[in-house]
């Protein structure tokens, strides 16, 4: 029982600690590598933990995230339940993958929340400019390996495989 | 246990399936985008919202404060000393300034009052802090410190002690949220100093550089010309600066020049800017204050 209400600590601060991350202020020069903290935190949980993170999870955060960012409300709400519906549906292939493979999927899946969130730049007429965009993608990736080892080597129910 | 809350999961709570779950959350999204896209109708929402994540905000600005604070406090006092005796030769050069400054104002008043026009009241000003939270990196924007509590309303103008910093776009109840005039969707009406030519500042997404896109190539302006805002665009207080114009290309075969400005606001170093009412709004502020100090 503390086990479960550990975890259940565990889940609220990394998610709040990701939406600190990322407003954190960043030298000019490293600010469009900013990784994308909230999807990766929360990719992680709905692969590891599905039955506690899911879409409601998922469309809070992202409306903190449209609140925090100024964006359009729903911009990374709608990014971030595609990225996480994505994740819950197929959770149990996913988090067999090895390491290498696992950094992949998420590579992808941060480049389609990216797309999403550009997309929805492009219909409302905000101009951003696209390389910049998808830097993100690939220092997410990167960091994925970090995030999965220190939120499964903190978490305290170690059934499942990682 | 696992596989079976996976397939539990599948289903969903309520026995709603994933897939229609995911549907029904994602055209409540695409519903708050379409509403929010027209700003009016979710301002309420938005202000709820950033009350919600206002402690995120204060607990990221606060190592950054409390920095600030400690380094403050452990100045010492040679540094001290020097900085005052700065200070003190600034303000007297300051002051003879305002002498004169004194006299101009009481000359442009008589003016206007011969002229029939109406005086120009001075703008109420409020010094605010910016918090030091990332917004997307993007765009040239940046939080405030002050929102609905102090009185602050979209539109309204901010400025430094150098010039103008840009305009509030949406308030919330603690914060407010700014965009600078080197937004690549900001646009400033303005008036050449030298010559009263008037123009349009845009920006270009570089908080070093302004461009002025809208100039044909005879227009009479030079490198080192002060830029003033005019006031024409109804938001922003007229004759503070907003840039000195750097470089002018007049390219044969086009038939508008190519001007880039450099910002007189330190855009992106300042701490501290002022919060503007302009003489009508400042009326009714003074209004709204004095109903609140009744009690």
């Amino acid at each position: 029982m503390s086990r479960e209400a550990g975890n259940r600590h565990l889940l609220l601060i990394s998610l709040v600690a990701a939406l600190a991350l990322a407003i954190v202020p960043l030298p000019a020069a490293v600010a469009p590598y900013r990784p994308d903290w909230v999807p990766l935190v929360l990719i992680f949980w709905a692969l590891m933990a599905p039955e506690r993170v899911g879409l409601l999870t998922a469309f809070a955060m992202g409306l903190a995230l449209d609140t925090l960012s100024g964006a359009l409300l729903g911009q990374h709400a709608l990014a971030m339940i595609t990225v996480v519906y994505l994740s819950v549906r197929f959770h149990l292939r996913i988090r067999v993958f090895p390491i290498w493979q696992l950094s992949m999927t998420v590579f992808l899946l941060l480049a389609i929340y990216e797309f999403v969130l550009f997309w929805i730049d492009g219909v409302a007429g905000r101009s951003v400019p696209i390389i910049e965009r998808w830097a993100p993608v690939v220092s997410g990736a990167l960091v994925w390996p970090l995030v999965l080892g220190y939120l499964a080597s903190v978490r305290h129910d170690t059934q499942t495989r990682i | 246990m696992n596989a079976v809350g996976g397939n539990v999961k599948l289903m969903g709570r309520g026995n709603v399936p994933l897939g229609l779950r995911f549907l029904l959350i994602s055209i409540v999204s695409a519903l708050l985008m379409l509403l929010d896209h027209r700003e009016e109708h979710l301002s309420r929402i938005r202000q709820v919202f950033s009350l919600v994540v206002y402690p995120i905000q204060v607990g990221v600005d606060l190592p950054f404060a409390g920095w600030r604070l400690v380094s403050r406090a452990l100045t010492d006092q040679s540094a001290l000393l020097e900085e005052n005796s700065q200070l003190r030769s600034e303000r007297l050069a300051v002051d003879v300034r305002l002498q004169r400054l004194a006299a101009l104002e009481a000359e442009n008043d008589r003016l206007r009052a011969m002229l029939d026009s109406s005086a120009r009241v001075s703008d109420r000003v409020l010094g605010v802090e910016i918090l030091a939270v990332d917004l997307d990196p993007y765009r040239q924007r940046f939080t405030i410190n002050h929102g609905l509590n102090d009185g602050v309303y979209i539109g309204q103008a901010l400025l430094d002690a150098e010039g103008v910093v840009g305009q509030i776009v949406s308030v919330g109840f603690m914060t407010s949220e700014v965009v600078l005039i080197s937004d690549a969707d900001h646009a400033l009406p303005v008036a050449i100093n030298r010559n009263g030519l008037r123009t349009i500042v845009v920006g270009t997404g570089d908080s070093s550089r302004l461009r002025l896109p809208y100039l044909t190539n005879n227009a009479d302006i030079e490198p080192g010309d002060l830029l003033m805002s005019s006031g024409l665009g109804g938001i922003f207080p007229s004759g503070y600066p907003v840039g000195r114009v750097l470089e002018v290309h007049r390219r044969p075969g086009q038939s508008f020049a190519e001007v880039i400005a450099v910002p007189a606001a330190q855009l992106d170093r300042d701490r501290e800017v002022l919060l503007v009412w302009t003489a009508d709004d400042a009326a009714e502020v003074r209004g709204a204050t004095s109903v609140a100090e009744a009690p």
